[in-house]
């Protein structure tokens, strides 16, 4: 079964420093936020916007005494998404301690999985453009507890603390150093997203941090990468540097772009990049260093004495498996191949899986491309003027929308009138058969008709007529007359035979 | 492997624990003396032999998807030295 398009590998991004050409390589981090009613060791809810502390259990306060239990629709999450990135599930993991002192951690240590991850490796295709994608490595998956959150700007000598989001269920996906550049590096955090929407494992809200990443950029000169890709040593590597927490595909691509240079122009100074942490600040589009977790960094990891090993079956695995939806790559390539649509068509469409739903309902018993145009220009441009409307509240249903295209098939209206009649089933709704009969939208294909309406036109301008015969171009006033006189209803081809054939020309 | 006085002031403050300059060098010691018997415990061979979990067999407990818990605002700050607008309070602290 072919269920990806063939494609073709990007060149990797080469900045041009002062003295030599370089690449970048890049890994990421990606945060995902589970989508679960509860969190992942306590019944508290997750939902975002409530209350301060009112989403809070003694167990995410940390109470003496509190012990985790874990939420089984997390793990059952976590593993759909490994399954989605076509990932290894491990059937054994187990939890980790990664301990370190911030006011939005009461626990004093977050629980992880350092050791044993419950996915392993996996892969994901980054689309760069029709026939061109990048294939990403992911190294493993692990399910960890989400930190607080700390308010910083609402008090001048206080820092305030939320601890709402403490313990809520976080996926962390490892990706391989396999990304080149910033451009992949944001394609690659679309990617992510569309997936774990198509999955249902995670909302992908960046805006409320639902799906933040950490970025780590290394530069190499030409030739280096090749030599990693061969061996997995990393030495062939520049050092890497981890900007933090970025929840924004612009921001990525700026701070990726200026740390670059950064690397660049420390190397080409016959310096050492310092393995470290940065921030990116956006306002100034520079990132810097976060001296202050240095020190921070020895996580002094150990197994979670409250939790036994994580054993889930294979059955139960098998189960989540059959479960699985069609995924976006699956779904883009179907696009082409049943439906005879451009890949860029067919990307536009598969985005968002609300688009590509709505799509195969319009395209149902009509021909594909007409429906892909009427999807991507009238109803897109539509929603898209009427306040940026969801499709899912768009006021034309893909039945409607459908009816409309079937309507132009069967040559009863044409696609001039087709628009007209678009915006009257927008703005008043009904059913667009109904509306065509009801209105007298219906194309006039009688040619009795029509060679009536071309006779009164000539009838009524011989001086016309006299100029149309030197020089035949006029023959398109005509036209635009017996279509005016018909009110736009009159099959435009027919009505172009018949004027040429009455004028003689 | 043995703890010298600076790894032990180390640790202390990893775990934001106060420990006087004069405890430190007793603290090293004891700390010391405790990684010598894992020492000896790593000379027994355990090649392949799992590493025992649990006394008896047991699965790791689930719980449902089900919200069951919180809303109780008060109590979760009760404890809290200083707490504002629903907000635990705590001195400055910004990257």
């Amino acid at each position: 079964m072919l269920d990806h398009l063939s494609f073709e590998t990007p060149k990797p991004k080469t900045i041009a420093g002062a003295k030599y050409d370089w690449e970048l390589v890049i890994g990421m981090e990606v945060h995902a936020q589970v989508a679960s009613n509860a969190k992942l060791f306590s019944g508290a809810s997750t939902t975002f916007g409530a209350e301060p502390n009112s989403n809070v259990a003694f167990v995410d306060a940390a109470m003496p005494g509190m012990l985790p239990v874990i939420n089984e629709f997390c793990v059952a999450q976590a593993v759909r998404t490994g399954l989605g990135m076509k990932a290894a599930i491990n059937l054994k993991s187990a939890f980790d301690r990664k301990n370190y002192f911030y006011p939005d951690l009461p626990q004093g240590y977050q629980i992880s999985q350092l050791y044993h991850p419950i996915v392993g490796e996996g892969e994901v295709i980054v689309d760069m453009g029709p026939g061109v994608a990048r294939k990403v490595r992911i190294e493993r998956i692990h399910l960890e507890q989400d930190a607080g959150k700390s308010i910083h700007d609402m008090d001048p000598n206080m820092s305030f603390v939320d601890l709402n989001r403490t313990g809520v269920a976080l996926m962390e996906i490892v990706s391989r150093p396999d990304i080149r550049g910033p451009e992949e590096a944001a394609a690659y955090v679309a990617k992510m997203r569309q997936l774990l929407r198509y999955l249902g494992t995670c909302d992908g809200n960046m805006q409320n941090g639902n799906l933040r990443a950490d970025v780590n950029v290394s530069v190499c000169r030409p030739g280096q990468y090749e030599k990693y890709q061969e061996s997995q040593d990393f030495s062939h590597l520049g050092t890497r540097c981890e900007i933090k927490n970025m929840n924004s595909m612009r921001f990525i691509q700026q701070a990726i772009d200026y740390e670059a240079r950064r690397q660049i122009a420390i190397l080409e100074d016959g310096g050492a990049v310092d393995q470290e942490t940065r921030l990116y600040d956006a306002d100034k589009g520079e990132t810097r260093s976060m001296r202050s977790k240095e020190e921070a960094h020895d996580y002094r990891y150990f197994p979670c004495p409250d939790l036994l090993p994580l054993e889930i079956e294979q059955g139960w695995v098998d189960d989540i498996e059959a479960t699985l939806p069609e995924l976006p790559d699956a779904k883009k390539a179907r696009f082409v191949n049943d439906f005879g649509l451009s890949e860029y068509d067919a990307g536009v469409l598969t985005a968002e899986v609300e688009n590509a739903d709505y799509f195969e309902k319009v395209a149902e018993g009509n021909d594909g491309k007409l429906a892909a145009n009427w999807v991507i220009n009238e109803l897109f441009g539509r929603l898209k003027k009427d306040d940026d409307k969801d499709i899912t509240d768009s006021p034309v249903s893909p039945e409607q929308l459908g009816g409309i295209i079937a309507l132009i098939a069967k040559g009863d209206i044409s696609g001039k009138i087709a628009k007209d009649l678009f915006e009257i089933v927008y703005t008043e709704g009904g059913d667009p058969a109904q509306i065509v009969e009801a209105r007298g939208m219906k194309q006039v294909t009688d040619t009795g008709a029509i060679e009536a309406a071309v006779d009164q036109v000539i009838a009524d301008n011989p001086a016309q007529v006299e100029k149309a015969k030197q020089n035949p171009k006029l023959a398109g006033w005509f036209v635009g007359q017996v279509m005016k006189a018909t009110g736009g209803k009159a099959n435009p081809k027919a009505v172009n035979q018949i004027v040429a054939a009455k004028l003689g020309i | 492997m043995s703890i010298d006085i600076d790894t032990a002031r180390r640790v202390a403050h990893l775990a934001r624990i106060a420990v006087d300059e004069k405890d430190l060098p007793a603290l090293a010691g004891e700390l010391s003396n405790i990684l010598t018997f894992m020492e000896q415990l790593n000379e027994v061979d355990v090649e392949g032999v799992a590493p025992m979990t649990s006394v008896t067999p047991m699965r790791l407990k689930r719980r449902e998807d089900k919200v069951t818990d919180g809303d109780y605002q008060e109590q979760i700050l009760s404890n809290a030295p200083d707490a504002r607008e629903g907000f635990f309070a705590v001195p400055k602290v910004v990257e």
